[in-house]
């Protein structure tokens, strides 16, 4: 029994040490993004301003409801790969139709929402790997975008220009829309008993089944989800850009999986952050501006974003991994 | 609902079959009101899957399930929950992404709206508190950070949780395996609690102490049926394993006992369990066919992995002479190739043979597949048909093949033959032997007596560790079964 003893003050011992780490893991986000704007700051002062956060933000905010509507996908341990032609096709409805003729945009954007629902049932009741479906749909967007829009043009409408060149008092827009968003969403998914279930449903699917809850209703209320915030971001796009183009949001998918997983997120296991996700978003937009103050030229930008990505994720990997066991290590 | 019923379930007749197995053969089950029923059998008695039934995860094929009284047509997982049947499983439900009241929340859709996450929480923190006094769980902890042993509290305390629908029946699937001692014991002692208070409660544990002294009825289940229901002062311990162990089936003795007295032949492989403390060891000698028995999943597939990764690098507690082979025990998962030709299935594991220059030639592959299709007679037209054209029997035999003919001289068998028909087994058992009379050593993990029969040695697994060891003329089934499940009280 005593051996016993001590080996329950031992567990309880490396559970009070998993706090902090966990707290750690939480910051890490929000550290990677203080760095960024600290960058940011140090080549250029005067970008930090309100002029020049909203000039620096503002296209962060189709991305950051783009990185949503991924998250909502990776929490049910699937993957959008579509995204971003979806986002392109939006924008392209958006400016053709949603100006000359609003109830058939309407109706076309609703029945993409729908698409995305049935995208979720199919994968479930038939067992097919969600990459697989996506990566189908992707060529879907693709083509459909390319027969609305053939050629870059089109005009947003004004009410949506005006709601994304919206001037606030003190604070700039984006940073409003970012807390907003992300205030929303944690609510939705982290704090209400619904979305209890539903991240249950991505941790361990047999425990919610068990439970007597519908896994097919899980995974369809999440794509759902995705294609709301997918069409948010192509419509927000579009407002900031006023024209579109059939490849306008084709960078995104792969920039709203670094997102989600920037922000503390897992591919399987249900673990996400949708505060993380927004904070993900943002740092890879500004990311950009950075490297562009650094004067690091466009064609090696590519690879450094990814380079700041595998620093963030590789400071993960060692706060995970660093714990009980490296006290003993070292 | 009928709250004068006596019964609280009633079972007739329920039958279960996966593919060619019948996993259960007509069972009758009666729970009454105020009564812990014990359930016990050997691994694939078919317990689990009667409790699944019971609980609404899987449907019966045949037979009639009856709550309170009232028979029911279409039975769920929501049905049980709604007329108050809970399940512990065997493999913990809790999603370890959520806090502890998050996964309290899981079982009870009636705690929504503002403050449901402190309705949870304190929901299963009183439970906790009845049923283990000073657990020490926050209930804002993450599932996944808390140790096993936590976890198993975690939900069993769930399952006795009650929000709108009163707990009649909790089935407890193996709920102390991850409890020690102390714990086990508050467990117990509250499903006596809670049965006086017009409950019921189903306890299946392999711990035969547990079951006689906490039930009030026995049930032993054998080859999908029950075998034996009685008051549980009836049993005693070993009328509990006589009754278990009898097997059905007509013994298939070895044809010859011309074995080698053990030592005589050199040793091939030397292996401790990581969880062994005290410095016993799995010994296999060159010739020698040594059985690891015991309930499943009780260390014998991890030692098997163990030795087998000792292979390729250098392993504490392992050591091994010659190059080893594995005979996976989930074929589909981890045995065949299934978009790959029964040739090209069976030459994989001896490639640098088949190579002219630096490609592999299908000619030297085929040759090479013909002589094992005619060595073990695996029935096909063409060994150029994908693999899964054979019938599962002969997939086995592909697999066989596979190991036998390359140049492993140690062969780790992971309950291969399971759902193999009787034919094809009395087959691979001669292959076996043959081949070990020209000095191959096999390891050999498997649930049933029957194969231990052709082991010269058998050490039996309990809780990762070797409690038994076992020479040919020692072995019997109920030595077997009695080390199995004897009691760990030094733990």
């Amino acid at each position: 029994m005593t051996s016993l003893a001590g080996a329950s003050t031992l567990r309880a011992v490396v559970a009070e040490v998993n706090t902090p780490r966990r707290i750690l893991r939480a910051i890490l986000p929000a550290l990677s993004l203080a760095l960024v704007v600290a960058g940011i700051a140090w080549f250029n002062p005067r970008a930090i301003s309100y002029f020049g956060i909203n000039l620096m933000l503002n296209l962060g905010i189709p991305v950051v409801l783009a990185t949503i509507a991924q998250m909502f996908v990776i929490t049910v341990n699937e993957l959008d790969l579509s995204i971003g032609n979806f986002v392109s096709f939006v924008g392209c409805v958006a400016a053709i139709w949603l100006r000359e003729n609003p109830v058939l945009g309407v109706v076309i954007l609703i029945g993409c929402i729908g698409l995305y629902a049935l995208m979720g049932a199919v994968i479930y009741l038939r067992n097919v790997p969600s990459i697989v479906v996506t990566l189908g749909m992707l060529f879907v967007w693709q083509g459909l975008a390319v027969l609305v829009l053939p050629r870059p043009g089109g005009k947003a409408p004004a009410w949506l220009h005006d709601i994304m060149n919206l001037r606030t008092p003190y604070v700039p827009f984006p940073i409003v829309a970012a807390v907003v968003i992300a205030a929303v969403v944690h609510f939705g998914i982290m704090q209400s008993s619904y979305g209890a279930i539903l991240r249950g449903s991505g941790g361990n699917p047999n425990a919610i089944g068990r439970a007597g809850w519908s896994l097919l209703r899980t995974k369809v209320v999440m794509f759902l989800l995705a294609g709301i915030f997918g069409v948010l971001s192509g419509l927000s796009l579009i407002g900031l850009t006023t024209s579109a183009d059939a490849n306008i949001g084709k960078g995104y998918t792969l920039l709203s999986i670094a997102g989600v997983i920037l922000g503390g997120g897992e591919f399987v296991g249900g673990r996400v952050s949708p505060i993380g996700a927004v904070i993900g978003a943002l740092t890879l937009t500004l990311a950009g501006t950075l490297l562009n103050f650094m004067r690091i030229s466009p064609d090696w930008q590519v690879g450094a974003e990814g380079a700041i990505l595998i620093i963030v994720l590789a400071a993960r990997a060692l706060i995970n991994r660093a714990g009980p066991g490296v006290l003993s290590h070292k | 609902m009928d709250e004068h019923s006596a019964n609280i379930v009633d079972l007739t007749h329920i039958e279960k079959t996966f593919g060619a197995v019948r996993a259960l053969a007509g069972v009758d089950l009666m729970v009454s009101r105020g009564e812990c029923v014990g359930l016990v059998g050997h691994n694939g008695a078919g317990k689990s899957t009667l409790m699944n039934i019971l609980a609404g995860t899987l449907a019966a094929d045949a037979g009639e399930i009856s709550i309170g009284g009232k028979p029911q047509k279409h039975y769920s997982v929501a049905q049980a929950h709604k007329l108050g049947v809970r399940c512990v499983f065997q493999e913990l439900s809790l999603c370890p992404n959520l806090t502890v009241a998050e996964n309290a929340r899981v079982l009870h859709p009636s705690i929504a709206g503002w403050g449901w996450r402190k309705q949870a929480g304190r929901l299963i923190r009183e439970k906790l508190d009845a049923i283990f006094p000073d657990h020490g769980i926050s209930t804002d902890s993450m599932v996944g950070d808390l140790p096993i042993g936590k976890r198993q509290m975690i939900e069993v305390a769930r399952a006795f949780t009650v929000t709108k629908e009163s707990v009649r029946l909790v089935i407890l699937d193996e709920p102390t395996s991850s409890l020690d001692s102390h714990r086990a014991g508050q467990l117990l002692a509250h499903v006596r609690r809670a049965i006086t208070d017009g409950g019921a409660c189903v306890l299946i544990s392999h711990l035969l102490g547990e079951i006689l002294e906490y039930t009030d009825r026995i049930v032993v289940m054998r080859d999908g049926k029950v075998v034996a229901a009685d008051r549980a002062a009836a049993f005693s311990r070993d009328r509990l394993v006589t009754t278990m162990g009898a097997t059905a089936a007509g013994r298939t003795g070895r044809a010859d006992a011309g074995t080698v007295a053990r030592g005589s032949t050199p040793v091939r492989v030397r292996a401790q369990p990581v969880r062994q403390s005290d410095g016993f060891e799995l010994v296999a000698h060159q010739g020698e066919i040594v059985g690891l028995a015991g309930l499943a999943g009780h260390g014998q597939t991890d030692l098997l992995l163990t030795i087998f990764k000792a292979a390729a690098r250098r392993t504490a507690g392992v050591k091994i002479s010659d190059p080893v082979a594995l005979i996976a025990g989930d074929r589909q998962s981890d045995g065949i190739f299934p978009l790959w030709s029964i040739a090209e299935n069976i030459g994989i594991r001896s490639i640098k043979n088949l190579r002219r220059g630096r490609l592999i030639s299908p000619d030297l592959e085929t040759r090479f597949a013909e002589s094992w299709r005619d060595k073990i007679k695996i029935l096909t037209p063409d060994l150029r048909n994908n693999i899964l054209s054979l019938s599962g029997g002969n997939q086995q035999k592909a697999l066989f093949a596979r190991a036998l003919g390359s140049e492993a001289r140690i062969v780790l068998m992971d309950d291969p033959m399971r759902g193999v028909d009787i034919g094809t087994k009395l087959e691979v058992y001669e292959l076996i032997r043959s081949e070990a009379r020209a000095g191959r050593t096999f390891l050999w993990y498997t649930t049933e007596m029957e194969e231990l029969q052709n082991c010269d040695h058998v050490y039996v697994f309990r809780n990762g560790r070797i409690v038994a060891d076992l020479r040919r003329d020692e072995l019997s089934e109920e030595k077997v079964i009695q080390s199995s499940f004897e009691e760990a009280i030094h733990s």
